[in-house]
């Protein structure tokens, strides 16, 4: 009795084995940017759905998932931002996949309507901390941001140059958050991710450029990263995972990739 | 006859085994949270994470300092309690002794639908509402604050007092009022100094309870509060406990999410003392 038992113990757990096997195959690893969380979750999901391929994603940051690559503990890397020269001689290749946009808001019914980059960095690390000196009411400016981690605001002050160095009178944990508490305070200025700005703010040019899909992808709206997927230049991908590459910078991932709120390249 | 006590065998059987679930439960949190809080601090030292004064976990040198949650969560409660209790402490005063049946019912009512009120619905109400309110009256440039939160809390605190305070001020025996009066003590002095008297540690429990409440919101907190990692300060954002861990929790990694269990054991620890101190006057009543 206690053989028999055992024997059918020892069959369960070789299953258990072979379908370990089996879903490891079918499996796309990837690694890197916490910003492209969102973007690469509705990716993965969709993909999953239509091949039966799981996507896992690992939210390490930019840096770490390029080392991913490179020491071959992924598939497909994520970056949000552009591959640096050493790193492309280390035999790294960089594709696009899409494009952030980071739209500067204030409240409707502030007159001040453009700033430069420059303007805004100064604003944020609270050398400018009045709307009169930018033309505006003479009203101290109040920043509102986002907490340490999210990756608009760490797009933000990569872009800005602001790391560590923002005076926030606010740290807020949603886009929704920022917009809604920017549309109710005149002082206000705040930052989210251009897909999501609705009529309740005043959108800032940034340099005289608006925001628009147009300007985002050629490049004449500064305040934007790109979103930047990591692989080894001359070295084939898995099956799976070229299946996946291939179906993300496809035409028809461009879809999705807007309703995570960036702009396809 | 043998069946019926293998019957309830059975069903004394069940009811441990669903009591032992809460006990359970319990006991992996609590074990969960010291396994995970504790590699944090030694990482950090007890000392430089308990009392300094500067959060910066993402910075190039993180600075892991929680002085100001708790700093922020202590004055936050305490203002909370020193306006709420007054309020509640005399409504329930109010509600069991003078107000007749039909005002009665009608309070209690609109204090237990105040108890109902998710705290989403508070902190929104704050946030759009307060917050602007504060801004405007104490011409601030931001009314996002410890005020504003020491206000919602307040409120949010006001129906476990009315609750708790009630239920005891109506145990005081009646015999105890009629002799005060008998003896040519005016109602109000009656009720100050006999009923209140007579039900202290109820009352005393029913404000730890809303102590309880205050230092553990988060969802209301975080709306109004500004949550920026400031040491506090009544008209400047600030950060809780509660919010420190639940605001970074969802893109932290590696030491930082380490460092907001360590903040989670440290409210639990606080929450912990609460509940001895609340048994400690529970106990007190019974006898």
């Amino acid at each position: 009795m206690k053989k028999i038992v055992s024997l059918v113990l020892a069959a369960i757990l070789m299953c258990t084995v072979f379908v370990g096997c089996g879903n490891s195959s079918e499996t796309v690893t990837t690694d890197g940017s916490t910003s492209m969380e969102k973007v690469i979750g509705a990716l993965g999901e969709a993909f999953e759905t239509e091949k039966g391929i799981t996507v896992t994603y690992n939210p390490t940051g930019s840096s770490s998932g390029i080392k991913a690559v490179k020491e071959g503990t992924c598939d497909i890397g994520l970056s949000s931002r552009n591959l640096k020269d050493e790193e492309i001689a280390e035999g790294l290749k960089g594709t696009v996949l899409a494009y952030d946009g980071i739209a500067i808001i204030v409240n409707n019914s502030n007159p001040v309507s453009d700033m430069d980059l420059e303007t805004i960095a100064k604003i944020f690390k609270g050398e400018i901390t009045n709307w009169k000196e930018l033309g505006g009411k003479d009203a101290e400016i109040v920043l509102i941001g986002r907490e340490a981690g999210s990756g608009t605001r760490d797009g933000f002050e990569s872009v800005t140059d602001t790391e560590d160095a923002c005076k926030y009178r606010q740290e807020l944990t949603s886009t929704g958050d920022v917009i809604t508490t920017v549309s109710s305070n005149e002082d206000a200025i705040g930052y989210a991710s251009v897909a999501s700005v609705e009529e309740t703010v005043k959108t800032v040019t940034v340099g005289g450029v608006a925001p628009t899909e147009e300007t985002i992808k050629n490049g004449t709206y500064v305040v934007q990263r790109p979103f930047v997927l990591v692989t080894k230049e001359g070295e084939a991908l898995s099956e799976s995972a070229s299946a996946f590459f291939d179906y993300i910078t496809s035409d028809e991932a461009a879809e999705i990739i807007a309703s995570a709120g960036v702009v396809a390249a | 006859m043998k069946k019926k006590r293998l019957f309830e065998n059975i069903v004394h059987g069940v009811f441990l085994i669903l009591g032992h679930i809460t006990v359970g439960f319990v006991l992996l949190i609590t074990i969960y949270l010291i396994v995970s809080g504790i590699p944090a601090i030694k990482e950090i030292g007890l000392v430089n994470f308990l009392f300094g004064t500067q959060w910066a976990p993402t910075k190039a040198e993180p600075q892991y300092g929680i002085l100001p949650f708790i700093l922020t969560s202590v004055y936050g409660t305490a203002g909370a309690i020193l306006i709420g209790v007054p309020i509640g402490f005399m409504t329930a005063v109010y509600l069991s002794k003078v107000a007749n049946k039909k005002v009665r019912a009608v309070v209690e009512n609109a204090v237990n639908l105040l108890a109902g009120i998710p705290s989403v619905v508070y902190g929104l109400v704050g946030m759009l509402i307060l917050v602007p309110t504060i801004k405007k009256i104490f011409d601030v440039p931001d009314g996002a604050s410890l005020f504003a939160a020491i206000i919602v809390l307040a409120v949010m605190i006001l129906p476990s007092i009315i609750k708790v305070s009630i239920t005891s001020l109506d145990a005081v025996p009646k015999e105890y009022e009629d002799a005060s009066l008998a003896l040519g003590a005016t109602p109000t002095e009656t009720y100050f100094k006999v009923s209140v008297p007579a039900a202290k540690s109820g009352i005393a429990a029913a404000v730890v309870l809303g102590v309880g409440r205050a230092i553990g919101e988060t969802m209301a907190v975080m709306m109004v509060s500004g949550n920026v990692a400031n040491m506090p300060s009544l008209f400047e954002s600030v950060r809780f406990l509660t919010t420190a861990v639940s605001s970074e929790m969802a893109y932290s990694s590696g030491l930082q999410q380490q460092a907001l269990f360590s903040i989670a054991l440290v409210l639990f620890l606080f929450i912990m003392l609460i509940n001895v101190t609340l048994n400690f006057f529970l106990k007190k009543e019974r006898k």
